[in-house]
């Protein structure tokens, strides 16, 4: 029996600078949410992140993150992960630089 | 000051080196992360949210120019200008890049400091009063105490693994500013028919489980501190619970097993490893003591000072608030704000720290302080001075007059940096204190102390802020308890809860509420919040913070 399956991105934090990762449909790690590759298959998403978990030198703590399917591309569910695309509120630092 | 010697200065230039070497090998792919993960943590580095952050250790708080302009220079260098003082009394850097760190290490060894056990499962920096060796009420300078703990618990064979953290704190006062009684052991010395000893407590904690600590040794001789310290930590690191990590810490232990089996388990290790120190304790405690001389005073008039309150409204309201008697009649301790209203509790610029070390060098011996309430202590200085002092702070933009009023809050970093948070701080700690600027209502509401912790392991001392906030995640929201009534002093307590939380919308108004219903019920402006709780309750706070139920508690 078939469940339903919130689409999911992988993302972790790069090795070198600690920053915000995501997995692409390339098979590489891009720096934006946008760029992500959206699992709607579960199983696929987890056959991928195993693919992605194996570059140890590049990716820390990957998993996988609920997201919801917009005209704009993923958009993070759950606060935490909203945060993770942007960086802190307190200073204009982090991936927003680039964003705004 | 204390001032590394060559043991010292070695020790910590050959960890630099193994970790240097570590991070190389994790870099090239050698180490794996979780091979790579407790060796940083052993050197203060964690990954965060959205970057690495670097903890460095300020040795119960004490820091003199150079360190703080080397710091500066690290913010600039390798991190984004600032850095964040926490706290435990250390300063956390929020971006530097994991090649970097070694760098930093050996930038921090050049002025004698490091980022040793400040994270992991060990005994973490050992904090103390930060008005140590000045203030008024002291029996004696905290400082040397804490640094014999310091240089016996680093590295200490025995102790690397246990667990859990284990944190230490020393206060020389009976008015307790190092919140002792909320530490794994809190140190306070005391006076007994003219004998100076320890007051040994344990078993203190906020996080999930808040305990207050309990008495372990009323007056133990000083000679005889480390080898009861250590038996106390011995017994611990044998009961410790190591199957469940929320029951783990010390005062879990303590309180399985009640204080007087824990008293007795800890006599009987005491008895036994008290011969094996000889007196080395005693010779190196005579030794760093030396150290730790107080400064030598000037004789000259205060008249400046007195001449400039009476002239200057501003400088008469920040002297009120940011100045506290020293021992020395004619010195002050100043109290340097980072608390600027609407900006993040505990950060200070590359600049700021620099205007704060050429200030510490020109008008105060070379002496700074970091206080666990996340601001910056000018210990001694001569209260001539002071009017200079004022005028260079404002400059900087580092003048705010709210020491101990509602806008001084602690904040942790809370979900703008930190990997286990599940709610933001900082947004709260910049809007609250915002709003009772633009109310002018904090000096009206005198001494309030409030505390946010981003999430339960109450990093930001929630449960002992009169008024204390815990951030949570409610179904994916942004969620807010309110604590009343919490208290880190002498007299400490473990704040009630008030009932459900807030969203993130709706707290400040009810922090407005708790603050109306004080100014309507206090007996008299003399009369604190703390005390105002202490003597009506929780009544007439819930009935402000829950208007709707009223009719059903009825």
């Amino acid at each position: 029996m078939s469940r339903s399956f919130t689409p999911k991105v992988i993302t972790a934090n790069a090795l070198l600078e600690g920053d915000v990762i995501y997995w692409s449909p390339e098979g590489t790690w891009v720096r934006t949410l946008s760029s992500a590759e959206v699992f709607e298959d579960e199983a696929v998403a987890q056959e991928q992140l195993l693919t992605a978990s194996s570059q140890p030198a590049v990716a820390v703590g990957v998993y996988l993150a609920d997201v919801a399917i917009t005209d704009d591309g993923p958009t993070p569910i759950h606060f935490r992960e909203e945060f993770r695309t942007r960086g802190p509120s307190n200073y204009a630092h982090g991936k927003q630089v680039k964003l705004s | 000051m204390y001032q590394y010697n060559d043991f010292d200065a070695a020790f910590v230039a050959e960890r630099n080196a193994q970790f240097r070497a570590q991070v190389e090998r994790r870099i090239s792919g050698a180490l794996t992360e979780d091979e790579f993960k407790p060796l940083r943590l052993m050197n203060g580095l964690y990954l965060q949210l959205h970057a690495y952050m670097l903890r460095v250790a300020i040795p119960y708080g004490t820091l003199n120019g150079a360190q703080m302009r080397q710091l500066a220079m690290i913010a600039e260098t390798f991190d984004k200008g600032y850095g964040h003082f926490t706290t435990r009394q250390n300063i956390q850097y929020n971006w530097p890049k994991l090649k970097d760190v070694p760098d930093i290490l050996d930038r921090l060894a050049e002025v004698e400091m490091h980022a040793l056990q400040t994270s992991g499962n060990t005994i973490r920096n050992v904090t103390a009063d930060h008005f140590a060796g000045a203030a008024a009420d002291e029996v004696e300078d905290p400082r040397p105490t804490a640094e014999l703990l310091r240089q016996w618990s680093t590295d200490h064979p025995e102790f690397q693994f246990l667990p859990r953290k284990f944190k230490l704190a020393v206060t020389g006062s009976a008015a307790d500013r190092a919140v002792i009684r909320a530490h794994d052991i809190g140190i306070q010395i005391v006076e007994k028919d003219g004998e100076i000893g320890y007051k040994i407590i344990v078993g203190g904690g906020l996080g999930r489980t808040p305990m207050i600590g309990k008495t372990l040794a009323e007056f133990l001789p000083k000679a005889d501190l480390l080898p009861f310290v250590e038996a106390t930590v011995n017994v611990w690191n044998r009961l410790g619970r190591r199957d469940n990590k929320y029951k783990s810490r010390i005062k879990i232990t303590v309180h399985e097993h009640g204080i007087d089996d824990i008293r007795a388990r800890v006599l009987t290790r005491f008895e036994q490893i008290k011969p094996t120190f000889k007196g080395v304790d005693r010779d190196l405690f005579a030794q760093i003591q030396q150290n730790f001389d107080a400064p030598a005073y000037r004789n000259a008039p205060v008249d400046a000072h007195t001449a400039m309150r009476l002239a200057n409204p501003a400088y008469a309201s920040w002297s009120d608030t940011n100045i506290t008697a020293h021992k020395n009649d004619s010195y002050a301790i100043v109290s340097i704000s980072l608390k600027k209203h609407g900006a993040t509790p505990g950060d200070a610029s590359a600049d700021q720290m620099r205007v704060m070390a050429e200030l510490a060098e020109t008008y105060g011996h070379d002496e700074l302080r970091i206080s666990h309430e996340q601001n910056v202590i000018l210990p001694h200085v001569h209260q001539s001075d002071l009017p200079a002092i004022y005028a260079a702070l404002r400059e900087a933009d580092l003048a705010t007059a709210n020491i101990g009023l509602i806008s001084d809050i602690i904040a942790c970093p809370g979900m703008d940096y930190c990997a286990l948070a599940t709610a933001r701080s900082i947004p709260v700690a910049q809007e609250i204190a915002e709003r009772f600027d633009e109310l002018k209502l904090e000096h009206e509401i005198g001494a309030l102390k409030i505390k946010i912790s981003g999430c339960i392991n109450a990093c930001g001392h929630h449960h002992v802020g009169h008024i204390g906030i815990l951030g949570l995640d409610r179904a994916g929201v942004e969620n807010y308890q309110i604590t009343l009534g919490g208290d880190g002093s002498e007299d400490a307590a473990i704040g009630e809860r008030a009932g459900p939380g807030f969203s993130a919308e709706a707290l400040v108004p009810a922090i407005e509420r708790i603050i109306e219903t004080y100014l309507d019920v206090r007996s008299e402006k003399a009369e604190t919040f703390l005390q105002t709780y202490r003597r009506v309750g929780m009544g007439p706070f819930k009935a402000a913070l829950y208007p709707d139920s009223k009719a059903s508690a009825a």
